[in-house]
């Protein structure tokens, strides 16, 4: 589907006619992120997020299948096998330090995509299953990431395999039947590594068949936009292609810069030490970490310490760390109010920012940190913060809150009037458009 | 209805939460955790005066440094401690020629195999060949140092925190135990076959201080004194070499890459700036979007 007005894809060369007869790919381009995609005017530098992170998908698999033919899947040699790309192989430090360092810019991007469709409600109708196949392919991520960080057998990878895989052995009853089973032993050895390598190689295929259903479900609705107005006609929307390839060219550039400056200026600085220390199933780290990416959820896990009635604390921390990403497959139902933007919710505006986000960061810097009294208090502090933010919270403005002022459409948030407009050009304070 | 559902969860996971928060609380006034000897005495590393001549952004290996810390790795480390990942061959990235890495890997025995009977037995190192292990197996090794294992080298200054500046003072960091630290904590006094380091993790190294001294080891002709200090720079640079042989071609690679993507980056906006141009001045109708 897309709007009327889209430019329609016309054939001009004999192989275009001919490709466009048989099997129509250029059309699919050109109505996908081509000049037949209408887009909103007004999008800001946020909306550059969603094509880098296709982005980083992209070069986490070309760096992977180089490292994946140089790499051996074998506890006894995988450690080796690593130094040896690192050493030996041409550019292979290049490759490796590429796809450690691309694994956590895809995060940085995603999560700027995420908190800006938070931000902006982009999970509200009609762009629910967007939102959910967005929150479908954080998971895959999630599960790629970890898998990934255990490959090269290094004392992080062997016992953030064993502390993840024995979340699951707090089920009750079943619990550490899952955990063998998924480890394929009783503790993270040879079974293992070669599943996980073998699931790391396979996920991001399946991240890359679901980004395309994201990418369709988005075509449906089209791409929101900053003022959270639906599109009402032509001269709100810009062609795809030049006005946002262009942009999102630019966004490209500067995103590679900052990207490869870690890549070759400082590529260890967000891994941690104890992983160049090959795996050693009889010395315990004296602080097991996962990457950056984790550290809030790792908080909300530990964050609970004391058996609650009968539940143990420690299934309660799993519960809760599973619980705090799924309930963002609710919030399409959870947050209620008719107004999208943030820019025109004073109480919604003023909960992320000073409510959400810091409790993101401190969980974050908690999850990090070696365990300690105060960040273990901080970490639950800021738990129930996070919890109540998205559970009662949301729910409980979206009644109370009274909108500001929105424009009629985007073109009046664009130009500051609107020929169509019934009310005439309304006073733009709360225009967020292109300050 | 969904609501109401999460409401109730969002409130449990609260209370819960609270409750570990009470708990906690509770425990942290009624018995607060006591500091240890680690938290008071460890020192955080801060590396040599200046820094290594390999820091900056531009910096090369200083080859002469890097000969001179292998020197010493050879003569004092490579007792006890192995560097499994490197090979003689590489010995030609710090500036030996050919002739000798060849000299060089001969100095080594390396475990081989006697071409007239078969048996396993120490031959002289060919460049192809990595550095050999100086103990059997790690039971040796546990054996010949106070039940601790010495660790292998090769990636030393990666695999600790702030490793370059760690191994440095580790290396020179070794003293006297300070006697208020025994009075406040018995416990941690230095055992019998341990020496008193505040830059290891634990206070007490089972390595004896490596490094003694002038005379211990000569560096040649035109060298810099061999102190402890300069050694344990020497040597410091040279493991961060091994660790990180690729380091001066990756600074020098990603200059090349930066240049290029800044230059590709001001063309990409001053391109978007011009496509943008046609979008803008109020013109928002079809006339401006389907001219191109």
């Amino acid at each position: 589907m897309s709007f009327p007005w889209a430019q329609q894809y016309e054939p001009k060369y004999g192989l275009t006619k001919f490709l466009d007869e048989k099997l129509p790919l250029p059309r699919l381009v050109y109505n996908a992120v081509g000049a037949g995609y209408p887009v909103p005017r007004n999008l800001s530098y946020f909306w550059n997020f969603g094509v880098l992170a296709g982005f980083c998908l992209v070069l986490q698999i070309v760096t992977g299948v180089v490292l994946a033919m140089h790499y051996a899947p074998n506890t006894l040699v995988a450690f080796d096998s690593t130094e040896h790309i690192m050493r030996n192989v041409n550019w292979g430090w290049l490759m490796r330090y590429a796809h450690a360092n691309g694994a956590s810019a895809f995060f940085v991007v995603v999560y700027i995509h995420i908190f800006r469709g938070l931000y902006y409600s982009s999970y509200k109708a009609p762009r629910e299953m967007i939102w959910l196949l967005g929150v479908v392919i954080f998971l895959l991520m999630m599960a790629t990431a970890f898998m990934g960080y255990v490959l090269p057998w290094g004392q992080m990878s062997y016992w953030g395999a064993k502390v993840i895989t024995g979340l699951f052995g707090a089920i009750p009853l079943v619990g550490e039947g899952i955990q063998n089973w998924l480890l394929g032993g009783f503790a993270p050895d040879n079974a293992a590594l070669n599943r996980f390598f073998s699931l790391h190689f396979l996920l991001p295929f399946v991240i890359a068949g679901v980004v395309i259903l994201h990418i369709w479900a988005l075509h449906i609705p089209g791409s929101s936009n900053p003022t959270g107005v639906e599109v009402k006609k032509e001269s709100d929307t810009l062609p795809f292609h030049p006005y946002y390839t262009a942009k999102d060219g630019f966004g490209l550039g500067v995103f590679l810069i900052i990207y490869f400056a870690f890549v070759f200026f400082m590529p260890n600085a967000l891994g941690h030490p104890d992983n160049y220390i090959p795996a050693n199933p009889l010395s315990t780290p004296a602080n097991i970490v996962p990457e950056w990416y984790f550290w809030p959820f790792y908080a909300i896990l530990r964050a609970f310490t004391a058996d609650f009635f009968f539940v143990p604390a420690k299934l309660m921390g799993v519960l809760a760390m599973f619980a705090s990403i799924l309930v963002w497959f609710f919030l399409p139902w959870l947050d209620k109010s008719p107004v999208r933007s943030g820019h025109y919710r004073p109480l919604f505006r003023k909960f992320f920012w000073f409510g959400l986000i810091p409790a993101i960061v401190v969980l974050g810097y908690c999850g990090g940190a070696h365990l300690s009294t105060t960040t273990i208090l901080l970490s639950q502090i800021f738990t129930a913060y996070y919890f109540l933010h998205f559970l009662v919270i949301l729910p409980i403005i979206s009644l109370i809150e009274r909108p500001e002022p929105m424009p009629y459409s985007i073109t009046e948030a664009v130009l500051g009037h609107d020929p169509d407009s019934k009310l005439g050009p309304k006073p733009t304070t709360a225009s967020p458009a292109k300050a | 209805m969904i609501r109401i559902f999460g409401i109730l969860t969002g409130l449990l996971f609260t209370v819960a939460v609270l409750w570990s928060f009470i708990v906690d609380t509770g425990a942290a006034i009624s018995e607060p955790a006591p500091e240890t000897a680690e938290e008071k005495y460890h020192l955080y590393p801060k590396g040599p005066e200046g820094g290594f001549a390999h820091e900056g952004l531009f910096a090369k290996w200083d080859t002469a440094q890097l000969q001179r810390g292998y020197q010493v790795y050879k003569e004092v480390c490579s007792a006890c401690h192995s560097l499994r990942l490197v090979a003689f061959r590489n010995l030609g990235e710090i500036g030996y020629d050919e002739g000798q890495v060849k000299a060089e890997a001969a100095s080594w025995q390396v475990p081989g195999v006697d071409p007239n009977t078969g048996e396993a037995t120490m031959v002289e190192g060919s460049p192809t060949d990595y550095f050999p292990k100086p103990y059997a197996n790690d039971i040796a090794a546990r054996a010949a140092n106070n039940n601790a294992i010495p660790p292998d080298l090769s990636l030393i200054t990666k695999a600790r925190h702030d490793g370059t500046n760690y191994v440095y003072d580790l290396l020179t960091g070794y003293r006297e135990q300070p006697a208020e630290l025994v009075e406040e904590f018995p416990e941690a006094k230095t055992a019998e076959g341990q020496y008193y380091n505040p830059f290891f993790h634990s206070l007490n190294i089972s390595m004896a201080p490596p490094l003694t001294g002038t005379g211990q080891v000569t560096y040649g002709e035109g060298n810099p004194e061999p102190t402890i200090e300069q050694m344990a720079e020497d040597v410091t640079a040279f493991l961060a070499w091994t660790a990180e042989p690729t380091l001066v071609k990756r600074r020098q690679t990603g200059w090349a890459f930066l240049l290029f993507l800044v230059f590709a980056t001001v063309l990409a906006y001053f391109s978007k700036k011009q496509v943008w141009a046609r979008a803008k001045g109020g013109d928002v109708g079809e006339a401006s979007v389907k001219e191109d």
